[in-house]
């Protein structure tokens, strides 16, 4: 566990970085945290961590199959958005925990 | 001291042999689990895993009823090898499992190709057992990159942290 600064807010993560409380999170962090990984957060990023949080929050568990099944991009165009592992990094931008799906 | 360090795995191979649905499915779990995160992944198919990237069979891969020792009824009851000769057995265990997966979300193999494409990953089928079961390009997936000979694939297989996998 460790505490990072995001917007000048402490907010405790776990190792590898995912936040241990969504509500601390904040859209403004976002792009904090995205940049940490290279990524510049564009409309259809917040789009889709605005998704990713309604279904986790939801109970659900999260796939890049729903992703590409949200109407907001196609599988492709996330990977594209979130290079790298897109679930994974778009979690961690979205200040949810790390995913547990196989799919 | 020399210390044990990991080299993390960037890129995989992933060769699959056999026809059968758990198998076709391990091997296209792994292959999207690996392009999920965010390494260089390659999907081989061969023999009877050619199959899976069939465009007339994909849809219709079984699961054995006969010479499956593992395969229970519902409920848990061990599954009569009797049972499984007769007519429709075979596709009936199919249809079910199909199912069970679909509960889960699990993608049909069609689309689990697409998924892996999409994502960057690549799917190969074997020259030699595509020439043997007289199959052509034509005959496999839009998102078949090409057939390959053995020594091509192992040209593939260079660099630190890459690995096979057989299935």
């Amino acid at each position: 566990m460790a505490t990072k600064i995001y917007k000048g807010i402490p907010v405790e993560v776990n190792e590898e970085g995912y936040f241990v409380n969504p509500s601390q999170w904040t859209p403004e962090m976002a792009a904090e945290i995205a940049r940490e990984m290279n990524i510049n957060l564009t409309e259809k990023h917040y789009q889709v961590l605005d998704f990713l949080r309604q279904r986790f929050l939801q109970g659900e568990t999260l796939t890049i199959r729903s992703v590409g099944k949200s109407g907001i991009v196609d599988v492709k165009e996330f990977y594209q958005l979130f290079p790298g592992g897109p679930l994974k990094n778009a979690c961690r931008i979205a200040g949810i925990p790390k995913p547990v799906s196989c799919i | 001291m020399k210390t044990n360090e990991e080299i993390p795995l960037k890129k995989i191979l992933i060769i699959c042999s056999k026809g059968t649905i758990e198998d076709v499915y391990a091997a296209l779990v792994m292959a999207n689990g690996a392009v999920m995160e965010g390494i260089d992944t390659k999907v081989f198919f061969t023999f009877f895993g050619l199959d899976a990237i069939t465009k007339k069979r994909m849809n219709r891969l079984k699961t054995a009823t006969v010479g499956n020792p593992a395969l229970r009824m519902p409920g848990g009851l061990p599954f009569p090898s009797l049972l499984g000769i007769l007519p429709g057995a075979e596709a009936g265990v199919s249809w079910m499992m199909k199912k069970e997966m679909e509960k889960l979300d699990i993608p049909s193999v069609p689309e689990f190709l697409e998924m892996i494409t999409a994502g960057g990953g690549e799917i190969y089928a074997c020259k030699l057992a595509a020439d043997m079961f007289k199959l052509k390009k034509e005959d496999f997936s839009e998102h078949v990159t090409g057939i390959i000979t053995v020594g091509e694939l192992y040209q593939m297989a260079g660099g630190e942290g890459t690995q096979i996998v057989f299935v």
